[in-house]
């Protein structure tokens, strides 16, 4: 994983300026938002199911290693092979030599943010080969080398006129409508034809069971299911978290996942494949990029049970506000606050962790229950360890000073009352009166109205 | 009951009229408010920037200072949230934290009361602080007791429930991303046509009183317990 090039609050700022993307972000997150809280209230069962979906995933963690091993065995039965990638560029490595070995100029893509991570697209055009992506959104931003802003709604900073503009200078020359439906027709017509000359397509995977070796890809589009099953070849690569133990597992996550992420009931397409049959390749590529770190801190492994539906982001006050790009990394909004520094070391994403207003939104909506405000306290105590300023230190421990007697604290209370104006001329405060008004200290503290009454 | 006030440093020294009120409140229906004088702060800040050691240290010093109390009330939820939820995870245990109240869930829950008695003529509208909600977890208890005030008229806020951006020292670090959040939760206030927003966090009040005013709104911030403590 890529550290983000640059911190939060200067990426945050530029992002902010941009008036139409907010609309667009609030716009489409409320949509999903209200979906989702509509179709959870269906259910009788849902704060069971997000209990089974945590303990499920604790366990998949604590045992990891063994399950690892079963899944291995029960691919290889199946009569595919299982690779072992310690990190991205060893999974990259093993993939292109798949895609030579069967001749393939182009590989057709399922959306799949573990070959994002990767950056699996880049070190296949490395060699030659072309990585077409094949999610609607997907495609748009490959086409225009733009990036995802959202786990699950990639293109979500993008309008339609602006995707006609594009298809018009590239995949659809002449095309003038912005119909969603003509524009779906421009891309259908576009991608059969790698579809149906592909060799080799690329996934990743929601889940991998243990017991039975089985992968699953959730979609709506039904584009992956075209690359899962036209090309002779498939290479999945899957983070060595997304597995569950049994085929029944499947049963809470796939009434989590759809319900937490489009907010529908079931999603348009599952599909799940075991093996490979005759005249058929399936190349498993196990990811471990930093997750094995991950799972050696006990409070930080939670970020591990996540399973990628996007509810934290659309309701996070930050994320809905700044967009998915401030965060600089294909994990973006609270989930990706938690998971993108511990995946590329707090020191290279110290302000991450900083991102949040600690509302605790996203941890209500969790469908596996992950306690993201808990996991940001505990690398923001990381960050501040590794990467805070001299004069931010000194100041907590000031701070922390005054308040450890009831004298010197009083004398801070005066001190920043007489301190107050010109603190607020001298600019000193900007960060705060920059955009509000700051509340005069009043004159009697309430333990002197106390005292004296 | 012997009910000791924890004033919490935000509001002793930002918002003595909430502290005020509190005692207001209380006194009139019959309980004795005490104040033990050592207290100052009780951490959160320290927790939530990234400095658990100075904040285990101000626990600790939070239940020295309040050990002998029966209960604890603070007219701040996110204080409350604080030493009730995350004093345990500083490794600051003790059955202090159990009867620690912020002061609308000490009233309706504990005290069972749902009128205390307050006249507040006015269009008020209430925004529920985000550690009410998902930390303390307050419940209905604020509104419960706002439907009981004589003369006031509750107004519907839109998006309620969305964080003002505060945050803390989020409010400074990521001042761009907390302004944007604070003009949002401003143009919803300003759809309703509440002459008052009110809260159970000084700190919040802190966040939309400074939006409110920048702005030149006339809608004030107000603490809850000042409009329990009217009349």
């Amino acid at each position: 994983v890529r550290a983000p090039p640059e911190s939060f609050p200067v990426a945050a700022r530029r992002e902010l300026a941009d008036i139409q993307l907010r609309t667009n972000l609030r716009r489409a997150t409320d949509t999903i938002r209200d979906k989702r809280a509509h179709v959870i209230a269906e259910l009788p069962d849902w704060e069971e199911l997000r209990e089974a979906g945590r303990a499920i995933k604790a366990d998949v963690l604590a045992r990891l290693d063994e399950y690892l091993l079963e899944f291995e065995a029960a691919v290889h039965a199946a009569g595919g092979h299982v690779h072992w990638a310690r990190n991205g560029a060893e999974a990259c490595a093993i993939v292109t030599k798949v895609a030579r070995a069967h001749g393939a100029a182009e590989v057709v893509k399922v959306k799949s943010l573990t070959t994002d991570e990767i950056e699996l697209n880049a070190a296949l055009a490395a060699d030659g080969i072309r990585a077409l992506e094949t999610d609607f959104a997907e495609l748009i931003l490959q086409l225009d080398g733009d990036w995802p802003s959202h786990i699950l709604v990639p293109a979500i900073h993008r309008n339609r006129s602006e995707i006609r503009d594009l298809f018009a200078r590239t995949i659809a020359p002449g095309i003038a409508s912005d119909d969603p439906r003509d524009l779906a027709e421009a891309a259908r017509l576009y991608l059969r034809e790698h579809f149906l000359a592909a060799k080799v397509g690329v996934s990743g995977a929601n889940f991998g069971v243990a017991e039975t070796g089985t992968l699953v890809v959730v979609e709506s589009e039904g584009n992956g299911r075209m690359c899962t099953t036209l090309p002779p070849v498939l290479v999945t690569v899957l983070g060595i978290e997304k597995l569950v133990p049994n085929f029944a597992d499947l049963e809470v996550f796939l009434q989590l996942l759809p319900r937490s992420s489009t907010g529908e009931r079931m999603n348009p397409y599952t599909s799940l494949w075991t093996g490979a049959s005759e005249g058929q390749e399936l190349h498993v590529v196990l990811l471990d990029n930093g997750r094995t770190r991950v799972l050696a801190d006990p409070v930080g492994r939670d970020a591990l049970h996540c399973i990628r539906c996007s509810a934290c982001l659309n309701v996070c006050p930050v994320y809905t506000r700044t967009g998915g790009h401030a965060y600089g990394s294909v994990y973006p909004g609270p989930i990706g606050a938690i998971l993108t520094p511990q995946l590329v070391g707090i020191e290279n994403a110290a302000s991450l962790p900083f991102a949040s207003s600690l509302c605790g939104a996203c941890y209500e909506v969790c469908p596996v229950k992950i306690d993201i405000p808990s996991v940001l306290l505990h690398l923001r105590a990381a960050a501040v360890r590794a990467k805070a300023s001299r004069i931010e230190r000194l100041a907590m421990r000031a701070a922390a000073r005054t308040f450890s007697g009831r004298r010197r604290f009083m004398l801070a209370q005066r001190l920043g009352r007489l301190a107050q104006p010109l603190a607020t001329r001298s600019g000193l405060l900007r960060a705060w009166t920059g955009t509000r008004e700051l509340k005069r200290i009043p004159r009697q503290p309430f333990r002197n109205w106390w005292t004296d009454r | 009951v012997r009910i000791a006030l924890f004033a919490t440093c935000v509001g002793d020294t930002l918002f003595p009229e909430a502290a005020r009120a509190t005692v207001t409140v209380l006194e009139r229906l019959g309980h004795e408010v005490v104040f033990p004088q050592e207290q100052t702060c009780c951490g959160q800040m320290h927790l939530n920037s990234g400095y658990p050691d100075e904040a285990a240290r101000l626990a600790r010093r939070f239940v020295d200072t309040f050990a002998h109390c029966e209960l604890v009330v603070a007219p701040s939820s996110s204080c409350v949230g604080a030493i009730r939820e995350l004093y345990p995870r500083l490794g600051v245990v003790d059955p202090l934290l159990h009867r620690v109240f912020e002061l609308s869930e000490l009233l309706v829950h504990r005290l069972r009361i749902d009128d205390v008695g307050a006249t507040f003529p006015h269009r008020v509208a209430y925004h529920p602080t985000c550690h009410s909600l998902r930390v303390t977890r307050v419940g209905d208890a604020p509104l419960t007791l706002l439907h009981r005030v004589r003369g006031l008229e509750f107004v519907e806020l839109p998006r309620a429930q969305e964080c003002c951006g505060f945050g803390g020292t989020f409010s400074l670090k990521n001042a761009d991303t907390s302004s944007a959040m604070l003009a949002d939760k401003c143009s919803s206030i300003e759809e309703t046509s509440a002459e008052f927003c009110a809260a159970l966090d000084g700190s919040c009040l802190l966040q939309i009183g400074g939006g409110l005013s920048r702005s030149g709104s006339r809608v004030q911030p107000i603490h809850l317990a000042q409009i329990l403590a009217a009349r």
